[in-house]
């Protein structure tokens, strides 16, 4: 095995794992921290694909601000797994089942389309680095690019009118 | 045996850099703590640390003996392992930032060429935001995992303040991207040897990014995380001994590497001030250019710390609310205006000013 074959199976033991443990620990708090763990695995996936950019954009959006959020959220209501109410056991085994039809219609889709195979293939591309990544966003794909631009701007200007005092 | 075609050359030269990036950072920031009180004498008509060996050299010695012989203490209804893995992550962060400053050109050794840059990635300076951005970790979980009301309030309000001067300070940062055209520190360090330092094309820029350093590293007038008037002691309330000299320690080091970062952006890194750096290679050979960048750097860099210092002891402390009308009214509306000024100027000067 090369090397990076030894950091790709790390890697995605090390994501479905914490990804267990997201769903499998008590405190809510634990649950978050896993899953910046995950996060953290899937960026070193990018990386191992060549896209650099990808890999750090997604450590500063997802697991520096979005899950700082929340913790904020958890911190301040500061769930307990003693508030957590039971649930019943046939809740658990429908959510189960239903989890894992989702697992099957991905893999089915994923595995026979040809997309699929083009992502293992990048690793030796440079598609991923920012100076290409620009380029595609802003000759081939810059209407679809503005357009979630002004959706992002008026989230935005939607959070400033639902935070304002009355 | 794929697994041993790693270049050994290679492998061991980066691991002497690292040492010695990580034990400089720690020995600059034990000195650091020296330096402050020194200054805070001098501003204060005071004599500071004088008992500790020759003019209190050895006073960091001192303090840190004093951290480690301290008794360990760990709240009983805490999360004991989220209580040792804040600080842990707090100076981990600190440290991570090391990695992708140049700290000189390069060295000729041994027929090689050793360039003084742990990792020249090409996305340089957002690495450096990523790991910013993880810094808030070690400070939440730190508070939270304190079990102590205080520590969680001092926590949340520090990591709200680094993540709104955050914005402000990538904003501040793009105007800069589109002036240089890189992310790769080495490249913008280069590119300001051969031209004039980004401080001068962009002033604004470096005012917001100051700033913003200043609220990201806690400091003063920023450091209402352990503002202890109004608060116990900040998210560190529940620490002692060694477990709370980290959560110190960690601000010096972040002081000290956004310092280094600050100078590599904005004044010309490794750049020797009114000298031909090319001319002076041919001259007196590649280690001893590089060797007197290093240290020029250095220089720079303390002059940094000096200014952390400096505003410390002569600003006061803002008030939460006023902080956070600067952060949002103040400095995101103005680096805005600093990145359309620039776009405008960038655009402009490709059409050889002309409207």
């Amino acid at each position: 095995m090369s090397v990076t074959q030894i950091l790709f199976w790390f890697l995605s033991l090390l994501a479905v794992g914490a990804a267990i443990g997201v769903i499998a620990s008590r405190n809510p708090v634990y649950s978050v921290l896993w899953l910046i763990v995950v996060f953290f695995a899937i960026s070193g996936h990018y990386i191992l694909m060549n896209a650099q950019f990808l890999a750090i954009v997604n450590i500063i959006v997802y697991a520096g601000a979005i899950m700082v959020l929340f913790l904020f959220v958890i911190m301040l209501m500061n769930l307990n797994a003693e508030a957590e109410p039971a649930k019943h056991l046939y809740l658990k085994m429908a959510g189960l089942i239903s989890g894992l039809c989702l697992l099957i219609v991905f893999v089915a889709a994923l595995s026979g389309s040809a997309e699929a195979k083009n992502v293992g293939q990048l690793g030796g591309s440079n598609i991923g680095l920012i100076k290409n990544l620009g380029r595609a966003l802003f000759n081939d794909y810059v209407i679809p690019f503005e357009i979630s631009s002004v959706l992002f701007l008026s989230a935005i200007v939607g959070a400033v009118v639902i935070g304002k005092k009355e | 045996m794929d697994l041993l075609l790693i270049n050994w050359a290679v492998f061991t030269e980066k691991l002497i850099l690292i040492i010695a990036v990580v034990s400089g950072s720690l020995v600059i920031a034990m000195y650091s703590t020296y330096a402050e009180r020194k200054v805070a004498a001098i501003l204060q008509d005071r004599k500071g640390p004088n008992r500790a060996g020759p003019f209190g050299l050895f006073q960091p010695l001192a303090d840190g003996l004093k951290l480690f012989f301290k008794e360990e203490i760990i709240p009983n209804f805490s999360s004991k392992f989220l209580f040792i893995l804040g600080p842990c992550l707090a100076m981990l962060t600190a440290m991570m930032i090391g990695a992708v400053i140049p700290w000189g050109n390069m060295l000729h050794f041994f027929g090689r060429n050793i360039s003084l840059q742990i990792a020249d990635v090409n996305i340089g300076i957002l690495y450096v935001f990523g790991v910013v951005s993880m810094g808030v970790y070690g400070i939440m979980i730190g508070g939270w995992a304190s079990n102590n009301k205080f520590s969680l309030f001092g926590a949340l309000r520090a990591a709200s303040q680094i993540i709104s001067y955050e914005l402000a300070m990538g904003l501040a940062l793009i105007a800069l991207l589109m002036v240089t055209g890189t992310l790769s520190l080495k490249e913008m360090v280069g590119q300001q040897m051969d031209s004039y330092w980004n401080f001068f094309k962009q002033p604004l820029g470096f005012l917001i990014f100051l700033i913003c350093a200043f609220a990201e590293c806690n400091r003063t007038p920023f450091d209402l995380a352990e503002a202890e008037n109004e608060l116990v002691g900040g998210y560190h309330t529940e620490y002692s001994s060694m477990k709370l000299g980290f959560y110190l320690f960690a601000e010096y080091i972040n002081m000290f590497l956004s310092s280094a970062v600050m100078v590599s952006l904005f004044f010309g890194g490794y750049d020797i001030p009114f000298l031909n750096d090319t001319a002076l290679i041919t001259k007196i050979g590649v280690n001893w250019v590089t060797i007197i960048q290093s240290v020029i750097l250095f220089m720079k860099i303390a002059g940094f710390l000096f200014l952390f210092m400096w505003v410390r002891w002569t600003i006061p402390r803002f008030r939460y609310d006023q902080l956070m009308n600067l952060g949002w009214k103040i400095l995101i509306p103005l680096s805005l205006f600093n990145m359309m000024i620039t776009g405008a100027l960038i655009l402009l000067k490709q059409n050889h000013w002309h409207f």
